[in-house]
């Protein structure tokens, strides 16, 4: 409890401290328990409000992190931790071994190889998806009949759990008994190895994710579409500006806002996309569809015993490559004149 | 791209760590004396859906024996309970089974760390000396008992006899006559000869022992597999796909092995007494007899199979040792293991089993217990699980031509010195 109330209470104190003209000055002698005190007696309820909050993400959130990289900087796995099993009592014998893991890591060609297929994948998934979304949402952006029901439909894979429809799609891979090379074959074509080859495996898992992200981007954009006003187009078309022209000079900046927004979340969603890949090809064949965390998860779940400070390092590395991109990526919209 | 998906794969890759070193204090101090045994017992049991309705009905006859006994059976599918009894017992015991039903490389896996209770001097290792002694021995860990062994098995080569007839070919006795066997099955019926599994590293053991080699050199502590005889063992494997004598999958490779087999769209098949009551149930064996076993083809060397088969362990922060003990020795006696032998032709662990009657008659008991004499030992080690992974991210590509073998086994050799650490060379 006190280390969690803590954090909370600091920020206060400072921004208080920031705000109040007067305080400024603060009197070595003269503590300010009696300004906090105000403070908390006029605000109690906010930080009530906000207290629970602070707890869970700093219990579900703070914590974890707190001791993944803290277990990244030692050799800590499952056999020399601290626990006590009913009769069993093990003390704990890892120790801390500073940055070796890192070390180890970026010196290992595995990392360098999972990291150029991550980036391949997630680039080309979030392209795709964004394109087909893009696409679908100025279709779906018309006055027809129908549209609500066509709406509708391409919302499904979003409403089927993940798992649910990555089970489903493994199902039509399946070479010898799969409903894709059924269909094949009755069109006279010779049955393709989908998971089973290298490069298709890579191709299909890519299908799926997209198959799966459309649904969101189309929302989105929809939305998007939708809020810009039709005066524009109205007053482009009597300037003469061709279809094309419209899309360009109206569409796509009206856009800029949604677009950027989920550009960024679907690229962290893309690639940290556990499910897709464990589901449908565990990784595999070999470790061709693997990334990086399906590769964690390797490391801390599959090999025994479980690697925590190995897990735990590729977990610090995954983070930081993805605030490094987030930070260039809000860098190059601010640079565009976006405000983020 | 589930927002809740996404975000649980970010925290998990960071918080794994934290949910899995929590600490239990819950000790068992309510030890009770005496020899009324009460309370429940948590069975996880890993046999597949062929096997899991008997083995479900010779549980709950443990509660016919204690009255005061609940069994609680649980069914965990074989690939997914090693996963989930680790994070159910490190998390602090909730949810951890009292008896799990263990694979012998699991069994020191899970003593290492300590979830296992040791078994020495409890009632569930009562007669050990019934036991085959390769069953007792990956039962064993530093010195300890942690398990004990429940059937044992190793891989043996199913055939469809009548295919082989039709074909005019004599089961195989290695690899060179399959090839031979496997083209003349296609010239005459059309069908493949072998299915191999690409998926499972288990399937590559034959080949290694195969060719006079072995994954590890455990008194050495040496890693062997980049060996002349390793290198030669994927090669072999290779050739057959390649030269299609066998075909493969690198997804789903049970469920396309097994469908191929039943259904007749392949001859031969390799396989453990595991699968003889599955295979049975294809509409190719609706004559049970059939289906032929001989031992896995040999290599250059001479024959070998790997020595696989379950144990029973018993969770070392179970509220319910006494019963747990009883329990894991229930399903280990004398009458529990020739019902399994019975109805799944599985093979005992106990040598006064094979006296009995029914056991001695069946014929795929008579053939896997003298292939059993004969497999070899895997390397009894905490990593002994672990060491399939790394074949496994080599086996694909090397069945399908697409890695050289000296590379895969490179490549498992480096695997497995960065896995065992240490002084391993």
């Amino acid at each position: 409890m006190a280390v969690d109330t803590s954090p909370a209470m600091d920020p206060a104190a400072g921004a208080k401290g920031a705000r109040g003209r007067g305080g400024r000055v603060h009197k070595p002698g003269t503590p300010p328990p009696r300004r906090i005190r105000n403070a908390l007696a006029r605000h109690w309820y906010a930080w009530a409000m906000v207290a629970p909050v602070v707890l869970v993400i700093g219990l579900i959130i703070g914590y974890p992190l707190v001791r993944g990289v803290y277990l990244s900087l030692t050799d800590a796995n499952e056999a020399n931790v601290e626990r006590t099993i009913g009769i069993n009592h093990i003390p704990a014998t890892y120790k801390t071994v500073g940055l070796d893991n890192f070390r180890a890591i970026l010196k290992d060609q595995v990392f360098w190889d999972r990291l150029s297929w991550t980036v391949t994948w997630t680039v080309s998934c979030v392209a795709l998806t964004f394109a087909i979304g893009l696409g679908l949402a100025v279709l779906l952006n018309r006055r027809f009949a129908g549209r609500t029901l066509y709406r509708s439909l391409l919302i499904l894979p979003w409403a089927v759990p993940a798992f649910v429809s990555v089970f489903a799609w493994r199902l039509l891979y399946n070479e010898k008994n799969g409903i894709l090379n059924k269909v094949l074959h009755g069109g006279g074509i010779d049955a393709v190895p989908w998971l089973n080859d290298p490069t298709m495996a890579k191709v299909s898992v890519i299908a799926v994710n997209i198959w799966l992200g459309v649904p969101f981007m189309l929302v989105a954009l929809l939305g998007g579409l939708q809020s810009i006003p039709g005066e524009l187009y109205e007053a482009a078309e009597m300037d003469g500006a061709s279809p094309w022209q419209r899309f360009r000079h109206i569409t796509l900046p009206g856009l800029r806002s949604v677009s950027s927004t989920v550009i960024l979340l679907s690229t962290i969603w893309t690639f940290n996309m556990f499910p897709v890949i464990f589901l449908l090809t565990r990784g595999g064949p070999g470790d061709s569809t693997e990334i990086l965390v399906t590769y964690a998860y390797r490391l801390s779940f599959v090999n025994s015993p479980r690697d925590f400070a190995g897990a735990s390092a590729w977990g610090v590395l995954i983070l930081l490559i993805l605030m490094l991109f987030a930070v260039i990526y809000r860098r190059s919209l601010r640079k565009q004149g976006e405000v983020w | 791209m589930r927002r809740g998906i996404a975000a649980t794969a970010l925290v998990a890759a960071m918080a794994l760590a934290a949910t899995a070193c929590g600490g239990d204090d819950g000790g068992s101090g309510d030890k009770k004396s005496g020899g009324h045994l009460s309370g429940t017992v948590t069975y996880w049991d890993t046999s597949n859906d062929a096997e899991k309705g008997t083995y479900k009905e010779l549980a709950l006859g443990f509660e016919k024996k204690h009255p005061d006994v609940k069994v609680n059976y649980v069914n965990v599918p074989f690939g997914e309970a090693l996963a989930k009894f680790k994070n159910a017992a490190g998390s602090g015991g909730s949810g951890a089974p009292d008896v799990l039903r263990t694979e012998v490389a699991w069994t020191q896996d899970l003593a290492n760390i300590g979830y296992l209770a040791p078994l020495d001097g409890t009632p569930a290792l009562a007669d050990q000396s019934d036991y085959l002694p390769k069953a007792l021995a990956g039962a064993k860990f530093k010195g300890k008992t942690y398990a004990v062994p429940q059937v044992i098995d190793t891989l043996g080569l199913f055939y469809n006899k009548k295919m082989l007839k039709d074909a005019g070919v004599q089961p195989p006795k290695d690899w060179t006559e399959l090839k031979a066997a496997a083209k003349k099955i296609k010239e005459k019926t059309g069908k493949t000869g072998l299915y191999l599994r690409g998926d499972d590293a288990y399937w590559y053991l034959p080949f290694i022992y195969g060719e006079g080699g072995d994954l590890l050199d455990t008194g050495a502590k040496k890693v062997t597999i980049d060996d002349e005889p390793g290198i030669k063992a994927f090669a072999a494997a290779r050739d057959l796909v390649t030269s299609k004598a066998a075909e493969t999958d690198a997804t789903d490779g049970w469920d396309n092995m097994q469908n191929a087999i039943k259904n007749g769209d392949v001859a031969m098949t390799i396989n453990g007494p595991w699968a003889i009551e599955d295979t049975l149930a294809g509409k190719a064996f609706k004559d049970k007899s059939n289906l032929g076993v001989v031992p896995v083809p040999a290599g250059s060397k001479g024959q070998g199979a790997p020595q696989g088969g379950q144990n029973l362990t018993v969770y070392a922060g179970s509220k319910n040792l006494d019963a747990s003990y009883a329990f894991a020795q229930y399903m280990s006696s004398p009458e529990v293991q020739a019902k399994t032998t019975e109805k799944l032709s599985l093979l005992p662990t106990r040598t006064s089993v094979y006296s009995n009657k029914t056991v001695a008659a069946n014929p795929n008991v008579k053939f896997f217990k003298a292939a059993v004499d004969k497999a070899v030992e895997r390397p009894w080690i905490p990593e002994g699980n672990s060491l399939f992974q790394a074949i496994l991210v080599q086996f694909p590509g090397v069945l399908t031509g697409k890695t050289s073998p000296e590379k895969a086994a490179n490549a498992v050799g480096d695997a497995y010195r960065k896995l065992l650490k240490g002084d391993w060379k």
